[in-house]
């Protein structure tokens, strides 16, 4: 097999494999009703945060940028989703097919404001950069904080700041956020999604735009010399970054019956870091884990809950300051040799 | 009239914003890093002022000596810790590193004082100065914040001007390594720069929580934003360029609020920084700096 030779490719395939096993294990416990309650209300936001996790490590390990506002995307995705299902929900039955709709549409919008927000973001560097993630981060919330969308007969309706003058029922309204009539999300969706996420990211990382990508985030100055166009590259991670914090968004919002705008905080989006982090930079794997780790232990560690995000800060920083250590890294080669030589003296014994 | 009173609750405002954005502007110039936790510290001093006011009944002088100096520790203890040992590192680590930092305070206060909101008493006793027969009123917070604001302004100025150590660390920031070829201690300088940025933190933190007397342990971060937005609108770096964007932001930020919309308020200001950052990345103060290949 063409496929299983190319190293690249045999990664991808095992992680792929090990990964829809993994679902699809949960999947039957799941339907089977073995598991806990706590635990099976976790499994859509398990599939939201994987996706979140992978897309924001698009931005921040392949592309090497800082994204503090990735929540917003998300939020976008959600509100938008929400108001398409809404307003499709008359004409189709098909739960499935609702959600698919969804999903694309959130995309869509996510994406168009992730390349408007990529237009000005991109020509930054570094904590500039970062910054300004941030500042769009809030300036999406405040504007969902005062938007209004109802629906009726005539069709949609919408207003900033007053909502009062509006005819027919609230899909958004202002604070209080989107209210969600069918809740339409299911493990079954998610599955689905995570692994259309992974797929494209992987192809995304290993083809000529992820090349380049990688290429730009180690010497830009080199990259540049070499006539790659920085801006348009990191455009197409942004907006692909934007689009899959999107369909997260929908995801994530068709799983509750109301969400406020509130919930897509500067937390969230330092949480889905923290992910990344944990998970390694770059590393596509590492993300996926962390996100199901860091979902699930919460749940579990319900006595815990006061002192997660300061464990969260603690591990920020212990692994940015041991990642600097030389003293650590070198400790963790000789032990990496350490454990190598036992293993193979131990085949060589056999 | 409503203009005239605007105009100075921006200007105090602001002020209060130019001594944020001096820990940033000073900190950024010399370790070359964007201490995101410099937010929080405003929280714990004004934290810590809190608590020394209402259940110890110390002076609130006194009281905002002690933040200073819980303060000036806690800014040396995080530079030592945290971002010391990643001098040397790509700045996306150091920035992550910062942001875990000002979440560590952030929840360590938490746990401390609880989520519950503190109404902050107000430092300033004398009462507010009533002019052209009661239409305008000012309030004493707005009078001791512009003040304090000159007086640091003018005090820091002649520090780096003027002293060894603000010799030193106007030497570090134009050049790490030749300053210590000249013998300057960069570890020094940095911690000494932290720890003066810290300090007015904590004053800073009185001052808004004296204006604004609503304290929870997000206090700090939006005004952090805030200041560093103005710290970038009048040039990263420059001592004079902080005292111009932090009075123009507090005075878009009021005006926003009064003629635009209430909600939006934070929106307008970042949305400063997002244009500050597009038309005149060196702000309106800043040197231009040019990058070497």
């Amino acid at each position: 097999m063409r496929l299983w030779k190319s190293k690249t490719s045999r990664q991808n395939l095992i992680t792929l494999a090990v990964l829809s096993i993994a679902l699809a294990v949960f999947y039957g416990l799941d339907s089977g009703g073995v598991l806990k309650r706590s635990l099976s209300g976790q499994l859509v936001p398990i599939c939201v945060y994987i996706v979140m996790a992978l897309s924001l490590n698009l931005t921040v390990g392949i592309m090497g940028e800082l994204s503090l506002g990735h929540a917003g995307f998300m939020s976008i995705g959600a509100f938008s989703g929400v108001v398409a299902v809404t307003m499709l929900g008359n004409s189709i039955d098909s739960p499935a097919l609702l959600m698919t709709l969804g999903i694309i549409i959130g995309a869509l919008l996510a994406g168009v404001a992730g390349f408007l927000i990529g237009i000005p973001v991109l020509r930054l560097r570094g904590d500039y950069l970062a910054i300004v993630t941030l500042a769009f981060g809030e300036i999406i919330k405040n504007i969902l904080n005062c938007l209004y969308v109802t629906i009726d007969a005539d069709g949609l309706h919408a207003a900033m700041f007053n909502g009062m003058e509006l005819s027919g029922t609230f899909i958004i309204n202002g604070p209080q956020g989107a209210s969600i009539t069918n809740r339409i999300s299911t493990f079954g969706t998610g599955i689905v999604l995570v692994m259309v996420t992974l797929v494209i990211i992987m192809n995304f990382v290993h083809s000529k735009e992820g090349r380049a990508i990688k290429a730009i985030r180690d010497n830009r100055i080199a990259a540049e010399s070499v006539g790659l166009n920085v801006t348009a590259y990191k455009m197409k991670a942004f907006v692909l970054s934007a689009a899959l914090a999107g369909a997260a968004g929908v995801l994530f919002a068709m799983n509750y019956s109301a969400i406020e705008p509130k919930k897509f905080n500067f937390n969230t989006s330092i949480s889905v870091l923290v992910m990344v982090v944990l998970g390694g930079m770059g590393n596509l794997r590492g993300s996926i884990i962390a996100a199901i780790v860091l979902t699930v232990l919460p749940e579990l560690l319900r006595g815990f809950d006061d002192y997660r995000m300061l464990i969260y800060a603690v591990v920020l920083i212990l692994f940015m300051v041991l990642g600097a250590n030389t003293r650590f890294q070198q400790f963790k080669i000789t032990m990496k040799e350490k454990l190598k030589k036992r293993f193979s003296r131990k085949e060589a014994a056999k | 009239m409503a203009f005239l009173s605007n105009l100075i609750n921006g200007l105090s405002l602001g002020s209060v914003f130019a001594i944020i954005a001096l820990g940033y502007t000073m900190v950024y110039g010399i370790a070359k890093m964007l201490n995101f936790a410099h937010g929080d510290v405003i929280m714990i001093g004004a934290y810590v002022s809190f608590v020394t006011i209402t259940s110890m009944d110390v002076p609130p002088l006194l009281a905002l000596l002690i933040a200073m100096c819980v303060c000036t520790i806690l800014g040396v203890v995080i530079e030592r810790l945290a971002y010391r040992p990643l001098r040397s590192s790509p700045s996306l680590a150091v920035l992550i590193t910062a942001i875990g930092v000002s979440y560590l305070l952030q929840n360590a206060a938490l746990l401390i004082w609880s989520s519950n909101t503190k109404v902050y008493p107000s430092i300033v006793t004398f009462e507010p100065l009533h002019l052209f027969g009661g239409a305008l009123t000012i309030r004493g917070e707005t009078i001791v914040s512009i003040c304090t604001c000159i007086v640091v302004m003018i005090g820091l100025t002649l520090f780096t001007g003027k002293t060894k150590t603000g010799k030193a660390m106007r030497a570090v920031s134009e050049n790490r390594q030749a300053a210590e070829l000249m013998g300057i201690s960069v570890n020094r300088t940095i911690a000494v720069t932290f720890a003066i940025g810290s300090a007015l933190a904590a004053v800073a933190g009185v001052l808004y929580c004296s204006m604004y007397p609503v304290l929870i342990p997000t206090t700090g971060s939006i005004p952090g934003i805030k200041a560093f937005t103005a710290a970038v609108l009048g040039g990263i770096g420059s001592i004079p360029g902080t005292l111009v964007g932090g009075l123009l932001l507090g005075i878009i930020e009021i005006f926003g609020r009064a003629y635009i919309s209430q909600d939006l308020s934070d929106a307008i200001v970042f949305a400063v920084l997002i244009i500050i950052l597009l038309v005149k990345p060196n702000g309106l103060l800043g040197k231009k700096v040019t990058e070497k290949v």
